[in-house]
């Protein structure tokens, strides 16, 4: 998955480890910067960002700091390669195994007899790891221990029990034809959202009337000697919003989400600040997966992020997630909201209107595309979906959604008569 | 961005010299902060570099650089961020009306020779200093404090344009050149995550993530920041609070709340907490409708008896 030059590779590790020695050796200490750059590499195998330049400034605050306090330590690493509020859990995990339980892996060593398991894998030593973190730990010991890690390999299994959690089903998708690629790309370029742009605060020079731009007015001056002064314009710049996909992946709606996720994808290739999100049974965001270039690789890993393809529903508690976990943070600079799910909801709409009154409150706009249409008398009735109908901006129903052409149709289509076309809508639902 | 282009460092003169003189610091100025916020500072005071800021709202991430400024004897220099920040209102401006009146006097005195005009028109005389501008200028009593507040709040361009301002802290203006922070500012930048701030913007800071008090932290909090509360009230407020933030509420009440509420029951002359006052002040702690709605009456009634058993159990210190 990630392109790789050995050579470079190894250049780079040299260089960097003869840095950190440089950094180390005026302190005085001995192996900490090794075990620092150790740790560092389990650490990015666990999945964090880190990068060489991480590795320097870790040995550099480690040596400001001092090793005499394992707190003031541990907060001091935390600081170089924590970034985001979630990768806390993986470093606290991976902090702990690696720097306090030094014997962790001599105790791994000894599992390879048979009775020593019993005795020695107490309920500590039976912590559920995250996998990953577990994963990163076992692919990165340390190399004078290279001879006997083989075997430890298979040792690690045995204590390290994560819980694999209910589920699972994951999802394979056909791979697309660079023809396909190319017709969903013309596509999602013709798409029209039914969502304006809105001026932003920023402005762009304009060769019509608009407000004087001092700056380039005062230049133009400059020019003639300051005798003629032509006024330059400038005018408000205009962007979408960003856009947050909120997309049903139960069971009812498994024959639309290949199509779906090739919709999601390709709007988050073509404009900026788009957030998706998957939900059946739980919330999924897919979001980077998605920001991959490569379309089946992108769909390769959103299918392997969410776990609950084709299962049931619960709208109300996946909303009432997204609102608590999510909402302040991809809603907050006035987002559109396309919601897409057919309103049949596993849990009979528990606390569904809530919630949707609170995402309704929460954004720009609120549209939801609901491909259940399938004959022309359908009227929202599922509770789900009258819970729904009333905290909608906009309501697009489509029959038989076979395509990107026909999403993209339905989408482009322009909003009707303000609220009238929706009122009937809501009719249908109350009736 | 290799180890030796950071190495650009604060002046070090009263600056703390380890995590303890930090927290001292921090205690004069009346913050009480947890160590792991103060390794984290000491860290960025020690390395040169940014601090980044995230948590809710109302944790106290702004005044860690007010505290700062204040114990340090340093300017503090703020810029609140907005949607459509940009450089003529956080860098630099041109003057441009005094701009004009000398461009007429130029007229006047009949020297219209282009070169000498242009030189006189981008002089200092007519530059407006914006905050980030003010914060490379060396200041009285050392490096200033530069907060950046809430920079979530603005967007991708202008964090970009951050970018180059935190890691070599020089800006460059076209008319003048290039103006480079003789000692770099200490920076602390906050975020209330409302949308996720760029990992190349982040890269260049040091993290930390603030997260609510202890209930003993936020005791001192309390001693320290409103000592009008008596010691028995203080604490059932404290217990109060904690115990709100365990109930699965949409916006929980942050220490600033707790500040706000004590001041309240103080104005009120209250020495103790009883269910109507509860319900009576929630607007000071709950800012949504949803979370009063479910907090006032019978569940307020509940944790404030918790509350009020555990502190009978518990003999007053």
């Amino acid at each position: 998955m990630r392109q790789s030059d050995p050579f470079a590779e190894a250049a780079l590790r040299q260089r960097t480890a003869a840095k950190a020695e440089e950094l180390l050796s005026a302190s005085g200490g001995s192996r900490l910067a090794e075990n620092i750059l150790f740790f560092a590499r389990t650490l990015r195998a666990a999945g964090l960002p880190v990068g060489p330049g991480k590795m320097l400034d870790a040995v550099e605050a480690a040596v400001a700091v001092g090793v005499d306090r394992r707190d003031d330590f541990y907060w001091a690493l935390h600081a170089v390669f924590v970034n985001r509020q979630d990768q806390r859990e993986i470093f606290d995990q991976a902090f702990h195994v690696f720097w306090r339980n030094p014997k962790f892996l001599d105790r791994m060593r000894g599992l390879l007899l048979p009775q020593s398991f019993d005795e020695g894998a107490g309920e500590e030593d039976r912590i559920a790891l995250q996998r990953r973190v577990a994963e990163a730990l076992r692919g990165n010991l340390p190399d004078d221990r290279g001879s006997e890690k083989e075997e430890e390999e298979i040792e690690v299994d045995a204590t390290l029990t994560w819980s694999e959690r209910e589920t699972i089903r994951q999802q394979d998708f056909e791979q697309m034809t660079s023809d396909e690629v190319a017709r969903a790309k013309r596509i999602i370029a013709g798409l029209r959202l039914p969502i304006a742009e809105v001026p932003v605060r920023r402005w762009r020079r304009s060769a019509t009337a608009g407000r004087v731009d001092p700056r380039a007015s005062q230049r133009s001056a400059l020019r003639s000697g300051g005798d003629l002064m032509p006024l330059v314009w400038r005018k408000r710049r205009r962007r979408h919003p960003p856009l947050v996909v909120l997309c049903d992946i139960s069971g009812s709606m498994g024959r639309y989400s290949r199509l779906l996720l090739h919709f999601m994808h390709a709007v988050t290739n073509d404009r900026d600040r788009v957030h998706s999100f998957l939900f059946g049974t739980r919330l999924t965001n897919i979001t980077r997966a998605l920001r991959a270039q490569d379309v089946d690789l992108a769909l390769e890993q959103a299918g392997a992020l969410a776990q609950d393809w084709s299962g049931g529903t619960r709208i109300g508690a996946c909303l009432a997630e997204f609102n608590r976990v999510w909402g302040r943070r991809v809603l907050g600079q006035g987002a559109v909201v396309l919601l897409i799910s057919d309103g049949l909801d596993r849990e009979a709409a528990a606390g569904l209107e809530k919630e949707m009154e609170r995402l309704h409150k929460s954004c720009r706009r609120l549209i939801w595309l609901n491909p259940l249409l399938r004959y022309d008398a359908y009227a929202p009735k599922s509770q789900g979906a009258r819970a729904m109908m009333p905290h909608v901006d906009d309501f697009r129903p489509v029959h038989n959604l076979d395509s990107l052409a026909d999403l993209a149709a339905v989408l482009s289509r322009p909003p009707l008569a303000p609220r009238e076309d929706l009122a009937r809508w809501i009719e249908k639902a109350r009736a | 961005m290799s180890a030796l282009q950071t190495t650009a460092r604060p002046v070090s003169a009263g600056l703390p010299a380890s995590v303890e003189e930090v927290l001292d610091l921090l205690g004069s100025g009346q913050y009480v902060a947890d160590r792991s916020l103060a390794t984290v500072l000491f860290l960025a005071l020690k390395l040169g570099r940014p601090l980044f800021l995230e948590g809710e709202a109302g944790v106290g991430k702004t005044e860690i650089a007010k505290v700062l400024s204040e114990t340090l004897g340093r300017r503090l220099i703020r810029l609140q961020c907005y949607e459509g920040l940009d450089v003529s209102s956080a860098l630099y401006e041109w003057n441009y009306p005094r701009q004009m009146v000398e461009i007429r006097l130029a007229e006047a005195t009949g020297s219209s020779d282009r070169d000498t005009l242009a030189s006189d028109l981008y002089d200092q005389r007519f530059l407006i200093e914006r905050p980030l501008l003010q914060a490379l200028r060396p200041q009285p009593g050392g490096a200033p404090v530069l907060l950046i507040d809430e920079l979530d709040r603005t967007d991708e361009p202008f964090e970009a344009f951050l970018l180059e301002l935190l890691s070599d802290f020089q800006a460059s203006i076209p008319e003048l050149g290039t103006v480079r922070a003789e000692h770099p500012p200490i920076v602390i930048v906050t975020s209330n995550r409302t949308r996720e701030i760029h990992d190349a913007l982040k890269r260049r800071c040091l993290y930390h993530w603030v997260g609510y008090p202890t209930a003993e932290r936020e005791r001192a909090i309390l001693a320290a920041k409103a000592p009008s509360a008596p010691a028995a009230l203080a604490a059932e407020i404290v217990g109060f609070v904690q115990r709100l933030r365990r109930v699965d509420l949409f916006k929980l009440p942050g220490v600033a709340e707790t500040l706000d509420w004590a001041e309240a029951l103080v104005q009120l002359n209250k020495v103790a907490l009883d269910p109507e006052t509860v319900d009576d002040t929630l607007g000071v702690l709950l800012k949504y409708q949803d979370d009063i709605a479910r907090i006032q009456g019978s569940e307020a009634a509940r944790l404030l008896g918790e509350v009020q058993r555990e502190a009978a159990a518990q003999p007053p210190l």
